[in-house]
């Protein structure tokens, strides 16, 4: 319309070229660059010829796998339980709370109660299994990734399970259905779109929790988060830090791609 | 059928104990008189003491709140009219294509923004430090603020506007005295989010800081690597009560949904048709 109307967005269509738009553009530019500057492919022939740089993402993937399998193994049945309980909300608003307070705080929280003489080895000793080393293992970083993100897989579960008509459940038990066949029929199916928007929710950023490799994971775990970290910050390499970055934009847009498609067939009616 | 609640309110009830036992257990060692989180010797103030002593970490606390006051407000200000573009792009396309720019910072994990940032900030030529980060950190949380928004609008009675042009209001007096009263719960909800994903902000932060300007979140990290102290424990009590009041507060705003002014007026319109 006019141009006095439009004149108030300015900004943000500024916003959306300059740290939208740029950023991708130059991450995808700078992946083709080596460590002189020069245009090259040499950045992509690495990462795909490279055992170590391969077999760093295979075992990322499969530590993003397993921290939302986990994840979604317990938050179900959590927002279930939740989703049945009298003040819903305001326990909801207790799942939601814990992911205030500083992920690096409960991550330091994490390094007192696992290391050599913390809180858990007191405990092992005390039931005479004796000290183990816990802190910096494969163990200890896949457990605080699921500390982390259970609320952000049970928040959309809750609430895909909080849309659900009640009426279909009566509906599914009228026409003789038992709990077991309400809930593998019902209840699941249409609380599949909270369990998807969960995994992506979940399985992004665990690729890509370096902080926790670094602290909690003592360097024996590298994902691809912990690589372009240490490409951008440590090795100064920001032509490889970015193909492993751009690689990862594509991982996420798998995902997405993989979790959102079923959305548009099945959701005549879902909203 | 009772013992079956029982056990789920059980499992519920582990769930919420794991979820919060490494907060507590952190606060619970700020008392604790030996400078470990592992042996409880004695309760103390001690730390709380060292910690409002060190005049270092009070400035990074107050440059993060700082920050997090500064970010909000123009990160809420951008993206309110860009909430607002977005709801007047007449075409659907248009809306949906600017609608997936909008969110794309919102999937992207924090590397990528950060390692991006950097790339951007070091192209453009930008000195590293306090502005850097205050840039970005307006940058990542437009996005949620224009989330925030945009449903506000969409509730918003289109009738009013025409009334108000037909009455002869200009642009801004629309926006002015129209919109943005309609709107304002869903701008505090945007700046409530906004503010607390700038607290929360680490590893954008981490890359796009220089040596001269630290936040919290940073400071914490590099403390952490170098093992424990206690210091650390009473800061986080600390921020912890912090949340929680900024949890309240945000779900009295949630709750309520109409500011004072807005009941006020719904009141005075209500009180004019019982008099008609």
């Amino acid at each position: 319309m006019t141009s006095t109307k439009r004149m108030y967005a300015v900004p943000y269509f500024l916003w959306l070229l300059l740290f939208v738009a740029a950023p991708v553009l130059l991450i995808v530019y700078q992946s083709f660059l080596g460590i002189n500057g020069q245009f090259t492919f040499a950045n992509y022939t690495n990462y795909f010829t490279s055992a170590t740089y391969l077999e760093m993402t295979v075992n990322s993937v499969i530590y993003a796998f397993i921290i939302t399998l986990i994840t979604l193994v317990i938050s179900y049945p959590a927002a279930y339980v939740l989703n049945k309980t009298k003040h819903k909300q305001l326990w909801l608003m207790l799942i939601i709370l814990p992911t205030w307070v500083n992920l690096l705080l409960k991550a330091y929280a994490f390094i007192g109660i696992f290391s050599t003489h913390g809180s858990l080895n007191q405990f092992f000793a005390f039931i005479g299994i004796g000290q183990q080393q816990i802190l910096f293992t494969d163990f200890s970083f896949i457990f605080v990734a699921t500390y982390i993100e259970i609320p952000f897989m049970i928040m959309p579960i809750f609430n895909a399970l909080e849309e659900m008509n009640p009426s279909l459940i009566s509906a599914s038990r009228d026409l003789g259905a038992n709990s077991v066949d309400t809930f593998r029929r019902v209840i699941f199916p249409l609380s599949l779109n909270g369990v998807k928007s969960g995994v992506q929710a979940v399985f992004i950023p665990s690729l890509s929790l370096f902080m926790l490799t670094r602290l909690i994971g003592g360097n024996r775990v590298i994902t691809l988060g912990t690589a372009i970290e240490e490409h951008f910050l440590v090795t100064q390499n920001w032509g490889m830090g970015s193909t492993i970055g751009v690689i990862l934009i594509l991982a996420m847009l798998l995902i997405m791609v993989a979790t959102g498609e079923k959305k548009r067939k099945g959701g005549e009616k879902t909203r | 059928m009772k013992k079956r609640v029982k056990w789920s309110n059980f499992y519920l009830l582990l769930v919420f104990i794991v979820l919060y036992l490494p907060i507590f257990y952190l606060i619970f060692y700020s008392f604790n008189q030996a400078g470990t989180m592992s042996q409880f010797t004695g309760f103390t103030f001690e730390h709380y003491r060292t910690l409002f002593a060190d005049t270092r970490l009070l400035g990074i606390v107050l440059n993060t709140f700082m920050l997090a006051f500064l970010s909000a407000l123009l990160a809420t200000a951008i993206g309110s009219f860009g909430a607002m573009a977005i709801y007047y792009t007449k075409k659907r396309e248009a809306r949906n294509a600017i609608l997936s720019l909008n969110n794309i910072l919102m999937v992207s994990p924090d590397v990528i923004i950060g390692a991006s940032f950097l790339i951007l900030f070091t192209f453009l030529g930008l000195h590293l430090g306090f502005s850097s980060v205050l840039l970005s950190h307006v940058a990542f949380s437009i996005p949620i603020v224009v989330l925030m928004v945009l449903p506000k609008l969409k509730e918003m009675n289109d009738s009013m506007i025409d009334a108000a042009r037909d009455l002869g209001a200009s642009n801004w007096q629309v926006i002015r005295k129209v919109i943005f009263p309609y709107i304002t719960p869903g701008v505090i909800a945007g700046y409530f989010m906004a503010f607390t994903y700038s607290l929360d902000d680490f590893a954008v932060t981490f890359f796009v800081t220089g040596n001269g300007f630290t936040t919290l979140s940073v400071e914490i990290y590099s403390r952490a690597r170098q093992g424990i102290s206690l210091e650390i424990n009473a800061l986080s009590a600390l921020v912890f009560l912090f949340s929680m009041i900024l949890v309240v507060g945000y779900y009295y705003i949630s709750q309520g949904n109409l500011t004072k002014k807005q009941r006020k007026i719904r009141q005075e319109q209500s009180e004019v048709a019982d008099l008609l």
